[in-house]
């Protein structure tokens, strides 16, 4: 698995860490429990099509969101991860 | 067919060529008392306990591949009971004793070899959690010995000890501890198993749950039909956030990879299993003189049964760290499973909160060991309808009280466990 950058261009996969499924959102402040349960412990742990947080620690240190296939370790799409930082040097 | 001495002089003397199959490979009945998805270890030893310990034997295993395709036939066999908190202590030692008595239960030979586990300890804040873990194992009656340095130089003295960076100090070691033939495991549980009446069934995939009125589970759809069932118990471990989905369930679970390696045989030099404690590496020699080994999963979601370089580099310098010599071996074969990595690093063995369906899962890299212990708590569960005491912490719903059990304390983040 190879990785493209678009800061730092195709690397291999050990200049990054992995956070891990990109869609649950941190609830607000006042959340019900059951809301902040399932935001830490539940998974959709897809097989197939996903998109998932990467970060560059050994290149450009910016945290990515991949879409890639479980069942095949394919990579559709990288882009940067919602971040005002990111969003400025990608423009 | 019985095994002993004389059927295997019977079988010598006529070329090895009346053998029978060791088990029955079934066709699905309409009906069954209970179905279990998943013909690994777990899966089949279930059903065997169902079968001898707990009278029910209308019981049909549903494999979708053949049997022990999955991570029963791809791991690194090491079996222990060195775990350190309350929950899991008891059970891996439940587990153990299982294995000490497996071949005369299931009359197979699965090579249960208790040729000793070493934990290395590199730094005295190491050797105080070994010993911590080696006095909680001492009080609840598992054998446990702490070596100093020079104990270990006397039963591992080609270890590089005067490593700059990660010294050898010591060691934390099991002797009951050891590895068994994985294969032989999932054989000998179809093979007894079958023997008292229940059906193995291959490449019968579940692909969902047939449920009445009130939401119950009353039987499973599969690649050959309809199977109706009293009770239905999902051991798919890899698998299981995706067979769960099928009821509407979302589990405390992440799939991972997890690989291993065998290297060319060479004469024996391994005494027993070594772990390397400063980095993650762990290694024993198979009876044929490879040297099998392995050591962090990969880290990144995957159902794909092969892993990446990163782990591989990783592993190896682990290796080469301990036994600088092993760099001229050649590695021979590499390969993957999935793993099912829990939220705490510890299994769920529980009812689901689909009636009729009750869940064996969340084994993460450590499920080997546990074969013959799960297989005989989760019996009782579905014979019973009650967690079987050793099995009592394993439940769903510790996530949500609070009640977790995370031997590494690295929280909610399954690739670090
Ligand atoms: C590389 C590696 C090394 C390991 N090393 C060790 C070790 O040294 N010690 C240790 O204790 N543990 C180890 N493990 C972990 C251990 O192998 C697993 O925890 C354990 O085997 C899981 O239980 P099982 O045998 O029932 O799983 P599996 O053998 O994976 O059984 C699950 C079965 O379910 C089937 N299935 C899935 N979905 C369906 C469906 N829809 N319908 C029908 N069938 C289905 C699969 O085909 C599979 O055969 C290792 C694992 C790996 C991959
Ligand atoms: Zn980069």
């Amino acid at each position: 698995m190879r990785i493209v950058c678009p800061f730092c261009g195709e690397r291999e996969l050990g200049e990054f860490t992995y956070l891990g499924d990109a869609k649950p959102v941190r609830p607000e402040a006042g959340a019900s429990q059951d809301e902040v349960f399932d935001y830490v412990y539940l998974r959709d742990n897809v097989a197939g099509q996903t998109s998932e947080y990467w970060y560059h620690g050994d290149g450009c240190r910016a945290w990515l969101n991949v879409t890639r296939n479980t069942l095949t370790h394919e990579i559709s799409a990288v882009e940067p991860a919602t971040g005002a930082g990111a969003r400025q040097v990608a423009k | 067919m019985k095994y002993s001495i004389f059927s295997l002089v019977r079988a010598a003397l006529s070329g090895h060529k009346n053998w029978q199959r060791t088990w029955r490979d079934a066709t699905p009945k309409d009906h069954y008392d209970v179905v279990i998805i998943g013909g690994g270890g777990h899966g089949l030893a279930t059903a065997w306990f169902l079968a001898s310990e707990y009278g029910i034997r209308n019981v049909a295993v549903l494999e979708k591949g053949w049997i022990g395709s999955g991570n029963a036939g791809r791991n690194t066999t090491i079996i222990r009971s060195n775990y350190g908190l309350p929950g899991n202590t008891g059970f891996y030692e439940l587990s153990m004793k299982l294995w000490e008595r497996m071949e005369q239960d299931l009359n197979y030979n699965t090579m249960v070899s208790q040729r000793g586990v070493i934990n290395l300890y590199h730094s005295d804040a190491q050797r105080d959690a070994y010993a911590r873990r080696g006095n909680t194992m001492r009080i609840n009656g598992i054998d446990a010995e702490l070596l100093d340095l020079a104990a270990v130089r006397k039963m591992i003295p080609f270890l590089n000890f005067d490593n700059a960076r990660f010294p050898v100090q010591g060691g934390l070691l099991q002797r009951r501890g050891g590895t068994a033939r994985h294969d032989a495991v999932v054989w000998g549980y179809a093979h007894a198993a079958s023997a008292l009446g229940v059906d193995v069934i291959q490449n019968c995939e579940v692909t969902g749950f047939t449920r009445d009125a009130n939401g119950k589970v009353t039987g499973v759809e599969t690649s050959r039909g309809k199977i109706g069932a009293g009770k239905v118990g999902m051991a798919v471990a890899g698998s299981s956030s995706r067979v769960a989905a099928m009821a509407g369930l979302r589990l405390p679970i992440e799939s991972h990879v997890l690989q291993a390696f065998v290297s060319e045989a060479i004469k024996p030099l391994i005494p027993g299993v070594m772990t390397f404690g400063a980095g993650h590496f762990y290694v024993s020699q198979s009876d044929k003189g490879g040297l099998v080994f392995g050591g962090d999963i990969d880290g990144y979601n995957s159902y794909a049964q092969r892993g990446n370089m990163p782990v591989m580099e990783d592993v190896c310098e682990g290796g080469m760290a301990l036994m600088p010599m092993i760099g001229r071996v050649r590695l021979l074969r590499q390969w993957g499973g999935i793993m099912d990595m829990s939220m705490d690093g510890s299994p769920i063995i529980d009812k689901s909160p689909v009636d009729g369906l009750y869940i064996n899962a969340g084994w993460c890299y450590g499920g080997f060991k546990a074969t013959p212990g799960s297989g005989f708590v989760f019996a009782h569960l579905l014979a019973r309808d009650e967690s079987h005491g050793e099995a009592a912490r394993f439940r769903l719903d510790r996530f949500r009280t609070g009640a977790m059990i995370d031997e590494k304390g690295q929280g909610a983040q399954p690739n670090l466990h």
